[in-house]
């Protein structure tokens, strides 16, 4: 196993009913790199990411993490290998203020290796991570109970919950979503500086032209189907993509960055 | 009226974050343990005061707030509306029973066994049922006591429909009286401590909050519930091997539905969601219930109208009413 592959995914499918959601997806991600998975709404991408996490059973297909078999693992060992997720739909604990929500992340054992058993670490720790990822120290907001948090801190507060373990590889479902440009604008920079920090970063995304700027590949999934995998900048030169994306040939392709074409 | 509006004001110390407080003053720390120390003074109070009869009361009233105690942190934290109550009762009189009568063991080796070993029963039989939250839980726990009564009357196991007599009794002196309100007040508060201080009671709320989010945490999601389900048991265990000893007697009234209703009753009128709500009701419902007694089962009509009264009337319950005049005034100002 190459020690520079840190998840292979090979021919993992999964079918709800009739509906095949994932069908035979493939792919091997590089540490320390950034994977864009896109793709038509219902294409199967928060699907394949509850496969790889385990939050889902597999129909069929392997797994591997840092060369482990992590295929019928349930999704808490998962996580506890330095696999972790945040999720589309923000799930904080509202009861709890924000920085208490770091809490259970920073009590597991996988955290506990790295900062200590002790009650009083936790919560330091916890305050730490918040402004990491751009909570200010002293203001009320790690205070506040996380039910009344805007979008903007929640998102950020669910990445900080995976950081809290410490990850090897984070899996981001859209975590831009619902965003304002000038927040995804500050977004960004803790993205690139996760990566830089030698996390592997999965991004299940819509927003296409910013995941591009940070994107080292990108996975284009239609009907549960891998319909193809190049660099952000070639992808949509490929036929299958357009077919999925615009339904039809693209006769206008604009000049900034070859993105967000329409037939006119 | 229309220019006029209720204008509502906190009165209490500054508060940075729910365990967080900036005292300044011997005032306000006064403020804040003032009603614990009430409630505390006012339960040591209780024996010197009542007469004989009323004594008993109390001890029984206590053995059903622990019960309450266990429900509202099940319910109230860890989101497992746990209506299994009586199993807990059961299994631990049981235990307790047989220990002390097969075995001849004291009852001082009898309860905490029984309250050890039945938590344990209890937590494995439950086991099962740990995937399901909420309303589910509540439905598939209610069932439990209810099957185990069959099983009892059908087998004739542990002395069937008659059940186990002649156990070593409880004596009703100060002793136990003290002894049983202590353990209530302790139980109470460490419950309490847990839930709002204590890193994995945090995690039981996030159980609660969340059970998504505590697995993608890394963390094993049934081993927690099971951990709050065993201290929920211990409680609920302790009651039932306290009471049999209390009567003398071991059987399948033990297992009654009262055990596992009143303390979702006692949630109801005394408030969700915090420890003292079912402690408060249980203290006022068990001994109005004890008032009535002269009026055999109409008594029950009383209890479901003022259960509907809350419901409808008053769902925030007694003590979130309280808590809320304590903690704020509120005033008429013109808009």
């Amino acid at each position: 196993m190459n020690n520079k592959i840190i998840l292979r995914v090979e021919n993992v499918s999964k079918s709800f009913g009739g509906i095949k959601a994932v069908s035979g997806v493939s792919f091997e991600l590089n540490r320390g790199e950034i994977m864009g998975v896109i793709g038509p709404n219902g294409s199967g991408k928060t699907t394949l990411n509850n496969l790889i996490t385990g939050f889902i059973k597999k129909d069929g297909g392997k797994v591997w993490f840092n060369g482990t078999d992590i295929t019928n693992w349930p999704e808490h060992k998962i996580a506890d290998a330095g696999l972790t997720r945040t999720f589309q739909v923000m799930r904080p604990y509202p009861t709890l203020p924000v920085y208490k929500n770091l809490i259970p992340p920073l009590y597991s054992a996988r955290a506990r290796r790295s900062v200590g058993g002790k009650q009083g670490d936790r919560k330091a720790r916890a305050i730490d991570l918040l402004e990491e990822v751009g909570f200010e120290r002293d203001a009320q907001v790690p205070y506040k109970l996380a039910g009344s948090l805007p979008l903007g801190y929640l998102k950020r507060l669910e990445l900080c919950r995976c950081l809290a373990l410490r990850p090897e590889l984070i899996v981001c479902d859209e975590i831009f979503s619902g965003l304002s440009a000038s927040e995804i604008a500050s977004m960004l920079p803790l993205m690139e500086k996760l990566r830089d920090h030698g996390i592997t970063l999965i991004m299940v995304e819509h927003r296409l032209r910013e995941l591009f700027r940070i994107a080292n590949k990108v996975i284009v999934l239609n009907f549960g189907e891998k319909i193809a995998e190049d660099e952000p900048k070639h992808i949509f030169s490929n036929e299958k993509v357009h077919q999925a994306y615009f339904g039809g040939e693209v006769t206008y392709v604009s000049e900034d960055n070859g993105l967000f074409a329409s037939d006119q | 009226m229309q220019d006029k509006r209720k204008e509502r004001i906190d009165r209490g110390v500054k508060v940075r974050s729910d365990t967080i407080y900036a005292i300044s003053s011997m005032k306000e720390i006064m403020y804040l343990i003032g009603p614990r120390m009430g409630l505390v003074l006012f339960l040591l109070a209780l024996p010197l005061v009542l007469p004989i009869y009323w004594q008993k009361v109390v001890s029984i009233t206590a053995v059903y707030a622990l019960l309450a105690v266990s429900f509202g942190f099940l319910s109230s934290y860890v989101g497992l509306v746990n209506l299994g109550g009586a199993l807990f009762v059961g299994v631990g009189g049981y235990i307790s029973g047989l220990l002390n009568s097969a075995y001849g063991l004291p009852l001082y080796i009898s309860i905490p066994a029984a309250t050890l070993l039945g938590a344990l029963f209890c937590t494995l039989v439950l086991l099962p049922c740990l995937p399901l939250r909420g309303i589910y839980f509540a439905i598939v726990s209610f069932v439990y006591p209810l099957a185990a009564v069959r099983i009892i009357s059908a087998t004739g196991a542990f002395g069937g429909t008659d059940g186990i007599a002649g156990l070593d009794m409880i004596g009703s002196g100060y002793g136990s009286q003290y002894f049983i309100i202590v353990t209530l007040l302790l139980v109470t508060f460490g419950v309490s401590r847990l839930v709002s201080a204590e890193d994995i009671g945090l995690i039981f709320r996030g159980v609660k909050d969340n059970e998504q989010a505590i697995k993608a945490s890394g963390l094993n999601l049934t081993m927690y519930k099971a951990v709050a389900v065993f201290i929920g048991a211990l409680i609920g265990s302790f009651a039932g091997a306290w009471l049999a000893h209390l009567y003398g007697w071991v059987g399948m009234s033990l297992m009654a539905t009262d055990f596992s209703i009143l303390p979702l009753a006692a949630t109801v009128v005394g408030g969700t969601s915090t420890i003292y709500g079912p402690l408060v009701g249980t203290l006022l419902l068990v001994p109005i219930s004890e008032a009535l007694r002269d009026f055999g089962t109409l008594r029950i009509v009383f209890y479901s109208v003022a259960m509907v009264f809350f419901v409808v009337f008053w769902t925030e319950g007694l003590l979130i009413y309280i808590k809320r005049k304590y903690e704020q005034f509120e005033r008429w100002v013109r808009v």
